[in-house]
């Protein structure tokens, strides 16, 4: 009998899905993995490659101690193929074959369009860790420099999770996509990476912390609509991600947090009360809130920009297939067909912003990025609360959800963050208002130096409150290799 | 649909399509304009096409040729990021009316087939680079070319997914020239065919659906000097300067369509159209350099062009009228001769352009489905190129000696060089050759009768028209040929007369429309396509399509 919460670590890879015994699955992954070493080895520095990290692994799907924490070597990190436990007879819970038993097997009519939402998924995994590289030379303290290799290394075995269906349930088919997987990279001009937001670079920690807030969490909401898929071993694998993914969250959210926090404290601590003086606030090594909030507004909008065209073909199908259901569908009161349904969408007529009922199934995507705006504004929420609490007058906004986008309705017109429609010109004249300038982000550059010493962080961020696994605020949570 | 959908456009109008010029070298860039959709209800995303998106395309290839003739390579490709061509609005084809599929995709056959032989042609070669996905009709778009470059960048694909997503055809000769034109192995071609996404990168190269792929910092460059080297190894002669093709003089109104030389005079009540074509009313230029310095006006050109909207406007705007009638009027010996300058220069870049373009609009006249009957009255001028319309019709009927009252010049037809191959049909057999299929010595034979301007009589001898009648019956015998054809089916009209046309050899052409009324037309009327549950009237609905697992 296989030990399906204990995983299993006779073979090179940690599963639970009975790898030891399905030879050619496990003969396809081992053949994939030199690859996959190559490509995680050329990626990030050899002096980190070659440090010791207190990283947490995971070792079970029991949600009572699913991981365990310890110093290791990256390259060592044991990238694992774990499934959230069965749930035994399971329905498909939406769309046309809702009611059915889930799928154990690719059902054949909807392969391509499985194949290519996890080639889709799969293809997001490895392209952060690809934009985050270099950022392990300019990390704040060793705390966050922990954070980052941890992200890394969760985006690593996700990748993984994603090529193990692949390469089980796909055939050769599925095994060039996993080759593909290595192939594409980000940024680069010969295979980009598919998404255009993975294309885009990560030159600072606090766009990083942006990127792990608004980004992954669009990736919490694809993952969040997979784990509702009728194709069984693909909503478990999500559930399972989704674990992991809460963690990548808290890092976005703490780290503009703590930046925040360490501006508010400066300002407070030499009478600053004007946030717009920013001259004077830079000058105290910290980020003023202006430039957090155009970090705000890029990050977000790009964001949007990954949940695709507000009306949406590809989505309605792979709802009604029962491939990718909608955010906490369980919890919707409906019919879970939609066959009949209206949903509100934004659209542009005559110049203006508009809504209109379209059928609902073709408006999934719509409804899955309203569910993301909720889901961003808490976090906003808390950061204001420490704005408010440090006596500082300032807020920051989610921008109106027309504001710089390319993708959708809203890439046709030029639209401020405050929602109103404008002449390209004016909103070309105006943008440095709204988005980072070449100028602001040199200023964070040059705030962009290593702190290395345990237990210190450089001048732009606060400490934590607790520390990870909750060590101690001296924990040393990278033992450098320098040499 | 009551707008008159117009086939003239010149390019101060282009919404979708783009052109640089550079020397021999011309980049056409197609950019397909969102909302410039020919109709309302659809937005053209993705560089996604409807008739618009061609009418002007056919115009910029046509222009390429008698404009440009400097060019000699003209390199396809996207102006958008990430797609090359989506292939045809699907929420047009699923909102278009039967009538109006037909004829869209029997006009975008011909301009793929137009630039698709422009090589041979007129020595303009369309060559294609894609990069973004290439979908469907865009793959059809991009098969026409002769050409074919694929970025690798791991993403970029060819494909044909109408069956597994619309259940439809490619049929926009993309299943014909896939194994008639790229030679792709059958079984390949069916895999090709049943998988969505398509195939990309080394594969499309290893199948044959795409002659090179570049690593994608290479493409770009490696497009321009293959279009270099291809221009540069090209045996088209050189041309200073091209034509100008000027504006159509057109009047339509509410009974007729009047051009210069062309009359289409509209008759609703009894279901046809008469299009009158008058012959030349001067003589023909003394050289090609008058004829050059003419230009758009000299007759064999205008006609041609008229002719060509002519049929077009017919087929697009008037669709209930089942019968075209073709006549003539003016002196054949002028036909003869203006025919007979471009014959006897056929080297010559305008001469042969102009011949060509008689032959391709001769084509459309070919694949027309409507009964095509041609009466020779007296005063008629069916001679050379006109003669043609003759053998391209259905039936023709010619009036036999002189009728009473009736003072014209007797009817005649004069058969010349050109009727003995410089207008094959697209089987590539000569109308003459068709119509003697099963006596070809009969072809011989008529080469002796080349220049004579034969009569009624001598034309029936030779089995050239259907009926010659005289003063008694003539009357009556053409309105009961009229009226039993108004009485039939327009189906079985459609179906008779295709299979009629086009006997003998198969072409990649013939398959190409063959198939395409054969079989696009048969699954375009069926439910498991254009029912209310069928998947081309359900596709963006995100439900599937319901089909009838019944093999017919």
């Amino acid at each position: 009998m296989l030990d399906l919460i204990n995983v299993s670590y006779d073979t090179q890879i940690p599963n639970n899905v009975g790898l030891s015994e399905d030879k050619k699955v496990l003969k396809a992954l081992e053949k994939w993995h030199p690859g996959y070493i190559n490509w995680w080895n050329d990626l990030i520095p050899q002096n980190f490659q070659d440090s010791m990290v207190y990283l947490r692994t995971a070792v079970s799907v029991d949600p009572k101690g699913w991981a365990k924490f310890d110093y290791v070597k990256m390259p060592e990190y044991r990238w694992g193929v774990l499934l959230a436990p069965a749930v035994e007879d399971r329905k498909i819970p939406m769309g046309e074959h809702k009611g059915e038993t889930a799928w154990q097997e690719v059902p054949g009519e909807y392969r391509n369009m499985l194949k290519r939402l996890i080639v889709i998924q799969g293809d997001t995994e490895p392209g952060s860790v690809e934009q985050q590289k270099f950022l392990g030379l300019t990390a704040p303290s060793l705390y966050d420099m922990r954070n980052l290799f941890q992200v890394n290394v969760e985006e690593g075995r996700h990748l993984w999770a994603m090529v193990y269906l692949l390469q089980k349930y796909f055939g050769r088919d599925g095994r060039e996509e996993a080759n593909e997987l290595l192939v594409r990279s980000s940024g680069s001009e010969d295979a980009p990476r598919m998404l255009g937001a993975f294309n885009e670079e990560t030159p600072d920690w606090l766009s990083f912390f942006m990127f792990t807030y608004f980004t992954d969490r669009d990736g919490k909401m694809q993952l969040e609509s997979l784990a509702q898929s009728g194709f069984d071993p693909l909503s478990r694998t999500c559930r399972f991600m989704l674990t992991e993914e809460a963690h990548h969250m808290f890092v976005g959210e703490t780290g503009v947090g703590r930046t925040i926090q360490a501006t508010l404290e400066a300002m407070n601590a030499n009478g600053i009360t004007d946030p717009y003086d920013v001259g004077k606030i830079r000058d105290l090594g910290v980020i003023d809130l202006p430039t957090i909030q155009k970090k705000l507004n890029l990050h977000y909008t790009l964001s949007l920009d990954l949940f695709g065209q507000e009306v949406s073909t590809n989505a309605a199908n792979a709802f009604n297939a029962g491939i990718k259901g909608r955010y906490m569908e369980q919890r919707i009161d409906d019919d879970h067909q939609l066959q009949n349904d209206t949903y509100p969408v934004t659209s542009i007529v005559d110049g203006q912003i508009k809504t209109e009922d379209v059928p609902a199934l073709t408006a999934i995507n719509m409804r899955l990025r309203d569910d993301y705006v909720r889901d961003a504004a808490g976090g906003v929420g808390r950061w204001n609360k420490l704005i408010a609490k440090s006596g500082i007058e300032f807020e920051l906004k989610l921008p109106h959800e027309g504001f710089h986008r390319q993708i959708g309705v809203f890439s046709t017109v030029a639209v401020d963050p405050d929602g109103a429609i404008m002449s390209s010109e004016e909103w070309m004249k105006r943008q440095d208002e709204w988005l980072p300038t070449k100028a602001d982000g040199d200023f964070i550059q040059s705030l962009m130096v290593p702190c290395y010493e345990a237990g210190k962080y450089a001048s732009w961020i606060a400490p934590p409150k607790v520390g990870i696994d909750n060590k101690p605020g001296d924990f040393e949570y990278v033992k450098l290799h320098m040499a | 649909m009551t707008k008159v959908i117009d086939f003239q456009t010149d390019p101060s109008k282009y919404r979708h399509w783009k052109i640089e010029y550079d020397g021999p070298v011309a980049n056409l860039f197609m950019d397909v304009d969102e909302k410039g959709g020919l109709f309302e209800g659809y937005d053209l995303k993705l560089n996604s096409y409807d008739l618009g998106v061609d009418i002007e395309l056919a115009d910029v290839v046509q222009r390429m040729r008698f404009e440009h003739p400097e060019v000699k390579v003209v390199v396809m490709q996207s102006a958008k990021d990430k797609v090359f061509c989506a292939g045809a609005n699907i929420r047009m084809l699923g909102g278009a009316a039967h009538g109006h599929k037909v004829n869209f995709c029997k006009f975008t056959n011909e301009t793929r087939n137009s630039y698709e032989a422009a090589l041979a042609e007129s020595g303009q070669n369309y060559i294609c680079a894609i990069k973004g996905a290439c979908a469907g009709g865009g793959y059809e778009l991009a098969l026409a070319c002769n050409h074919l470059m694929l970025t690798d960048d791991s993403t970029s694909s060819v494909a044909l997914p109408e069956v597994p997503l619309l259940a439809v055809l490619p049929g926009t000769g993309g299943l014909t020239r896939v194994t008639d034109k790229r030679k792709v192995r059958r079984d390949l071609a069916d895999v090709f065919c049943s998988v969505e996404e398509g195939v990309r990168g080394k594969r499309a190269v290893e199948w044959g659906l795409v002659d090179e792929v570049f690593p994608n910092s290479k493409f770009d460059e490696a497009v321009v000097e293959r279009a270099r080297e291809m221009a540069a190894a090209s045996d088209k002669a050189d041309v200073e300067k091209g034509i100008d093709l000027t504006p159509l003089e057109r009047r339509i109104s509410e009974g007729a369509v009047t051009y210069s030389t062309v009359e289409v005079s509209l008759n609703r009540d009894e279901n046809r159209a008469r299009i009158t074509i008058d012959g030349p009313d001067a003589d023909a230029p003394a050289d090609m350099a008058a004829f050059t310095k003419v230009g758009a006006d000299a007759w064999m050109l205008r006609c041609a062009r008229e002719l060509d909207d002519a049929i077009l406007h017919l087929r697009n705007n008037e669709k209930e009228l089942g019968l075209i009638e073709f006549q003539t009027r003016g002196d054949p010996a002028r036909v003869v001769a203006h025919e007979a300058l471009l014959l006897d220069n056929s080297d010559h870049w305008l001469a042969n352009e102009v011949l060509q373009y008689w032959k391709r609009v001769l084509k459309r006249v070919d694949v027309t489905s409507r009964s095509l009957v041609a009466i020779v009255e007296h005063g008629s001028c069916f001679a050379g190129p006109l003669a043609e319309l003759l053998w391209a019709a259905d039936r023709s009927y010619m009036m036999l000696e002189e009728f009473d009252g009736d003072n014209r010049p007797l009817a005649t037809l004069t058969m010349t060089d050109g009727n003995f191959g410089t207008y094959p049909m697209g089987n590539d057999l000569t109308r003459l050759e068709a119509r003697f299929y099963g006596t070809p010595e009969q072809v011989q034979t008529l080469k002796d009768s080349i220049g004579e301007a034969l009569d009624a009589e001598g034309a029936d001898d030779l089995g050239l028209v259907t009926y010659a009648y005289d003063d008694i019956d003539w009357e009556d015998e053409v309105r009961l040929f009229m009226e039993e054809r108004a009485s039939f089916s327009p189906d079985a009209m459609t179906g008779m007369e295709a299979n009629l046309r086009f006997v003998g050899p198969e072409t990649m052409e013939t398959r190409i429309f063959g198939r395409l009324t054969a079989w696009q037309n048969w699954i375009f009327q069926r439910p498991n396509a254009v029912g209310e549950d069928g998947a081309l009237q359900r596709y963006g609905s995100g439900v599937r399509g319901k089909y009838n697992m019944e093999r017919v």
